[in-house]
């Protein structure tokens, strides 16, 4: 394995979202692959979460600027769509990190595609209503707690 | 001695990205019509997110597009340099936005027409156009659920939003036939399996919409004056107002960046 690999994975894989900064391109699951050729020039392979996302050409700068800066002297950024991202492909971390941002994740990739009700992240009750299925960035919808009162936003199940 | 060919051409595959890329592409500045215009705030944003995720299915399905028409031309190039007569989209998808009504019904016959077609190219030939509809599907399936929502709670719900979904319905019914229509591109991309044959995906459109429908209290219009010629390029007088303004700026000031 060329060296570099190793650093140059870890380092694209902590570049945040620009939309939700808490979570990284790891944690999406929108870093695909990252190779390193013998004369140590860097390819990245993402995928976008929706086919219009704008954060898409921001995240490829971010991870051509962070590995320039590390010292990779030639890095390219491509995008792949297929196999097609879903909210499955999200790691471990993310759905903790959304939790504690106070945003409802989506359910686990083994429960039913669509969430019934979901738990306000505010005090936890089961009494929460959809208000809109679109939210402020293509991956989220807007929910209310009939509990508390108070909205939030829901990182919405795409399958 | 015939040889069929195992595999779409490169003037095939350009076909039909270019007439599903235009669909996307002129439903997604309709929708964005509505911005500031739409009846409430949640609505809104309903409304420009379906805008944006059509526009990045134009995107990939131009680009595919212009890379297998060989003539160098980009995804802005195709939608910004051609006329009305060059689009191939369908003619359902340039008719003017009007009430909610009619938005919600144009979306809920196109995006049920989507999900169908994008469903069965996922599992096609060809994987440039299976990878851009296999991502595609679970956009449409969100936009489906949306609009079949709306058509359901306005068919169901006071007499005035009832009449005039009912009045939406018939206005857009005759636009619908052309969804299936055999076009040569799509009958040469059924042949070696990179698209369903149309009559594949007629069948559980109509189910499913009349099925709706029923539920909704509204009525399947009865009307067979069907209107045609968008796949051929021969389309409705209000595709060139809607390019007029979307292809102004660029061709005001070409190659202009933010």
């Amino acid at each position: 394995m060329p060296p570099g690999r190793d650093l140059a994975q870890r380092l694209a894989a902590d570049v945040p979202d620009p939309e939700l900064p808490f979570l990284t391109l790891g944690d999406l699951g929108i870093l695909r692959r990252v190779e390193v050729d013998l004369e140590g020039t860097v390819r990245v392979v993402l995928t976008p979460t929706y086919s219009g996302c704008p954060a898409v050409s921001h995240m490829a700068k971010e991870v051509r600027r962070t590995l320039m800066d590390a010292g990779f002297h030639s890095v390219q950024v491509d995008t792949e769509l297929s196999p097609a991202w879903s909210t499955d492909r999200l790691g471990p971390n993310a759905r903790a990190k959304l939790e504690a941002m106070e945003i409802a994740p989506p359910p686990p990739p083994a429960a039913a595609p669509v969430a019934l009700t979901l738990k306000c992240p505010h005090c936890g009750s089961l009494r929460t209503r959809e208000l809109s299925h679109f939210g402020s960035t293509a991956c989220k919808s807007l929910w209310r707690c009939q509990n508390c009162s108070e909205p939030f936003e829901h990182f919405k199940a795409l399958r | 001695m015939t040889v069929e060919a195992a595999e779409l051409s490169a003037v095939g595959i350009h076909e039909v990205a270019l007439a599903l890329g235009d669909d996307c592409l002129v439903l997604s500045h309709r929708l964005a019509e509505w911005t500031a215009h739409a009846p409430e705030l949640e609505e809104e944003v309903a409304l420009a997110n379906l805008a944006l995720d059509l526009l990045g299915q134009a995107r990939s399905l131009l680009t595919l597009a212009g890379e297998t028409e060989g003539r160098g031309r980009d995804e802005d190039q195709l939608a910004y340099w051609r006329d009305d007569r060059e689009f191939r989209n369908l003619l359902l998808v340039e008719q003017p936005n009007g009430d909610f009504a009619v938005t919600m019904t144009r979306q809920l016959f196109f995006s049920t027409y989507q999900e169908l077609l994008y469903a069965r190219m996922a599992a096609g030939t060809e994987p440039r156009l299976a990878a851009i509809a296999a991502k595609g599907v679970m956009e449409a399936r969100y936009h489906l659920e949306h609009s079949r929502l709306w058509v359901q709670r306005l068919g169901g719900g006071t007499e005035e939003s009832h009449r005039r979904m009912q009045r939406a319905l018939e206005l857009l019914w005759p636009y619908t036939h052309e969804l299936f229509e055999a076009s040569p591109p799509w009958v040469r991309a059924a042949d070696v399996g990179a698209l369903p044959p149309p009559t594949a995906i007629e069948e559980p459109w109509r189910h499913s919409i009349e099925a709706l429908l029923a539920a909704s209290q509204l009525e399947i219009p009865d009307f067979r004056a069907w209107q045609s010629g968008g796949r051929q390029g021969r389309h409705s007088e209000h595709l060139g107002h809607l390019l007029a303004e979307m292809q102004h700026l660029h061709r005001s000031h070409p190659n202009a960046t933010w």
